[in-house]
């Protein structure tokens, strides 16, 4: 009996750590930085080295192979070392820092807000501006523990609007292993500065097969993850396999759905969705963040003003509430949008039962 | 007062040679000071008849300070610069013309007419940038430097910062970065007195802004901002110490902002007039000239010789901002996104 070849499989963690570390080895000028990136720093001498590795330890192992001059473990001080990113990028490196979650992006917002996201255009165009801004985001609403929860409020949001908005910016939202290091090494190689946002649960959980050599997933492109007839369904990072799921049980009712999976929220790529709900005459927005003034709203605004014609039904959003994520894992659970809401969306669209 | 603990890490820092400036440096030093001063004045000047260069904050009276601290930099070298940053760009060798075409406007300017007076930047002379987000450039000056360490490229940034940044966190994020790695920046806090019409003694803890360099373990010290040789030997003495490697340093500069916050502030709301008298009493550029001259250094006749070549290129600027193009509409939409290489 033949053996099949062996595909590898990564995980979403392991696919960012093999993107940062063929990429540092393309390029001495790529740098990282950010808090406990590698761990235990300066210890080497006391046999501790690399002790964390960031909170997806997407870093871990860096430091060995590149050293501490190229993996720089900060303090804790956002606004000092996403600023020293930035004039890192203005004078020859490609630096990419690490935000440990995009919770505590207000510590930093300046940094990205002001000066990387308006720096290129401000001066005129006279300076690039290579950074890279990994940070991770989502909340865990698996509802798995019955007592507890996850991270409450300030560890578990989905903030990327408030980069989104920002032109001068783009914003990547990675949901597989391959496209995770095809993102990562695209978003290393730009020019200009580009948020990347991890899903805290899609970390160990995603995996899939990553081939070994360098590769990028052009940032501006969403992907039709799953063709189909019937309705078109967006998703954004995790949401993407909540859309998924839907999907497949939505197909034992008879209704084929189109997954568009978004990739990248800024510059968004309005054709291939505008494409999709020409086809499908139908759209819903899967989002994990809350609504008002949403990534999904815009999403169905622009529909609405640019494929009105197409729509044989008002778009429909399925997001977080307008609240604070909370702790317990009850209210959790009932926070993070599922495969039951965008199923009972979709029934609500043909008329038919959820 | 007690600055001890400051004073034992200046002490612990070894002089080199005691170095003097060139007669080719003197040359310098004064053109660059009186061609900031006549930038600001005329520009003053355009402001009050009328001419729409947007909102500028005179850097007059402040001159010494990034003449002397630019004097001991190589063109390679970066600096970071604040809101009051006109005279950083001259200091670092932004030319001028391009500089009066940016607060026009105009497609010439050295930002294309896209950053205007608070985001003046010229990369080509190691000018990151003008920066209105107050402090913000300092931390950016510890980026460049640690660039230079990374690239073993032996280059210096400067980041100048007003008594009114040394308040907010980002300055002190960035000297606790550039003392733990060590990096070669140098630190100029251009103490005026006043933040808007917050006077230093309200907003600041201690008198003396550079005791602060103690709590990061690099030397601090405090010089008259308005002698320009004081700024200069400080500066050297930090540059050199970046340059072999030893670390960041922190140079307060007592001085003067003659004006306003901006063009439309009105300092007597905060301050008296008599102050202002005993603060221009120690003018930078006369008590320069007094030097020169009375040490035979330069001579009454290349000073005067100097200030029409200065004012001759004023004019020019002007008349360059003038005759210069606007930016086309299409402008608006160009460098959104940094392009591919």
């Amino acid at each position: 009996m033949a053996m099949a070849t062996a595909v590898r499989e990564l995980t979403f963690s392991q696919a960012i750590n093999e993107a940062l570390r063929l990429e540092m080895r393309r390029d001495s000028t790529v740098v990282v930085l950010g808090e406990d990136v590698a761990g235990a720093a300066g210890r080497a001498h006391l046999g501790f080295v690399d002790a964390w590795g960031g909170p997806l330890r997407a870093t871990r192992g860096l430091i060995s192979e590149f050293g501490p001059e190229r993996v720089l473990d900060t303090p804790i001080a956002e606004m000092g070392f996403v600023g020293a990113a930035v004039g890192a990028a203005m004078s020859g490196l490609r630096p990419v820092v690490e935000v440990m979650f995009v919770d505590l992006i207000g510590c930093c917002y300046d940094q990205i807000m002001n000066q990387a996201a308006k720096m290129h255009y401000m001066m005129g165009g006279q300076l690039d501006l290579p950074l890279v801004i990994r940070t991770a985001y989502g909340t865990r609403g698996d509802g798995k523990r019955t007592y507890g929860g996850g991270a409450a409020a300030q560890h578990s949001q989905t903030l990327y609007a408030v980069l989104a908005h920002i032109p001068g910016l783009k914003v990547v939202v990675p949901s597989t292993a391959y496209n995770a290091k095809g993102l990562t090494i695209a978003a290393i190689r730009d020019n200009g500065p580009v948020v990347i946002l991890e899903h805290k649960f899609l970390g160990a959980a995603a995996k899939g097969h990553v081939p070994e050599e360098p590769y990028t997933v052009p940032i501006g492109r969403a992907e039709v993850v799953r063709r189909g007839r019937d309705v078109t369904i967006c998703g954004i990072g995790r949401m993407t396999h909540v859309c998924l799921e839907a999907a497949d049980l939505l197909a034992t009712d008879g209704i084929d759905a189109e997954v568009v999976d978004v990739l990248t929220l800024s510059p968004l790529d309005e054709s291939t969705i505008l494409e999709s709900v020409a086809r499908t005459r139908r759209l819903i927005v899967v989002d994990e963040d809350t609504p008002t003034a949403s990534v999904a709203r815009d999403i169905a605004a622009r529909v609405a003003e640019k494929g009105f014609d197409d729509l044989d039904a008002p778009i429909k959003t399925v997001t977080a509430p307008d609240t604070p994520v909370p702790f317990a894992a009850v209210l959790e659970a009932h926070y993070v949008p599922g495969a039951k809401q965008v199923i009972a969306a979709v029934h609500e669209l043909f008329g038919t039962r959820a | 007062m007690d600055n001890g603990a400051n004073a034992a890490y200046s002490s612990g820092t070894a002089r080199l040679t005691k170095t003097v400036p060139s007669r080719d440096q003197f040359v310098w030093m004064y053109e660059r000071l009186t061609l900031i001063r006549e930038f600001e004045e005329r520009l003053k000047w355009l402001v009050e008849t009328g001419v729409p260069v947007g909102a500028v904050h005179y850097y007059t009276g402040q001159e010494a300070c990034a003449v002397g601290v630019c004097a001991a930099l190589e063109q390679t070298d970066w600096i970071a610069s604040t809101h009051r940053g006109h005279g950083h760009c001259i200091a670092k060798g932004v030319e001028v013309h391009r500089m009066m075409a940016e607060l026009y406007g105009k497609i010439t300017g050295t930002n294309r007419g896209k950053g205007g007076s608070m985001h003046i930047t010229d990369v080509r002379v190691g000018m990151l940038g003008v920066n209105p987000i107050v402090g913000m450039g300092t931390t950016h000056a510890v980026g460049a430097a640690l660039s230079a360490k990374v690239r073993r490229t032996q280059q210096v940034a400067a980041a100048f910062f007003g008594e009114g940044a040394a308040s907010i966190g980002a300055v002190h994020e960035a000297m606790n970065l550039a003392a733990i790695w060590k990096l070669p920046v140098i630190f100029v806090c251009e103490n005026n007195g006043y933040a808007q019409a917050t006077p230093v003694e309200y907003a600041v803890s201690v008198p003396d802004i550079a005791v602060r360099a103690a709590a990061y373990g690099m030397p601090g010290v405090t010089v008259d901002g308005q002698d320009v040789l004081a700024v200069w030997e400080a500066a050297d003495t930090a540059v050199r110490r970046a340059r072999r490697g030893g670390g960041p340093s922190l140079i307060e500069c007592k001085t003067y902002r003659y004006y306003g916050h901006h063009q439309g502030d009105d300092p007597h709301r905060y301050r008296s007039k008599e102050e202002e008298d005993a603060a221009r009493q120690r003018d930078c550029i006369a008590r320069f000239r007094e030097y020169v001259l009375s040490n035979d250094l330069l001579s009454l006749e290349e000073l005067a010789s100097i200030d029409a070549a200065n004012r001759t290129k004023i004019n020019q600027a002007v008349a360059f901002a003038e005759r210069s193009p606007l930016p086309d509409l299409s402008e608006l939409y160009t460098d959104v996104f940094v392009p591919e290489s």
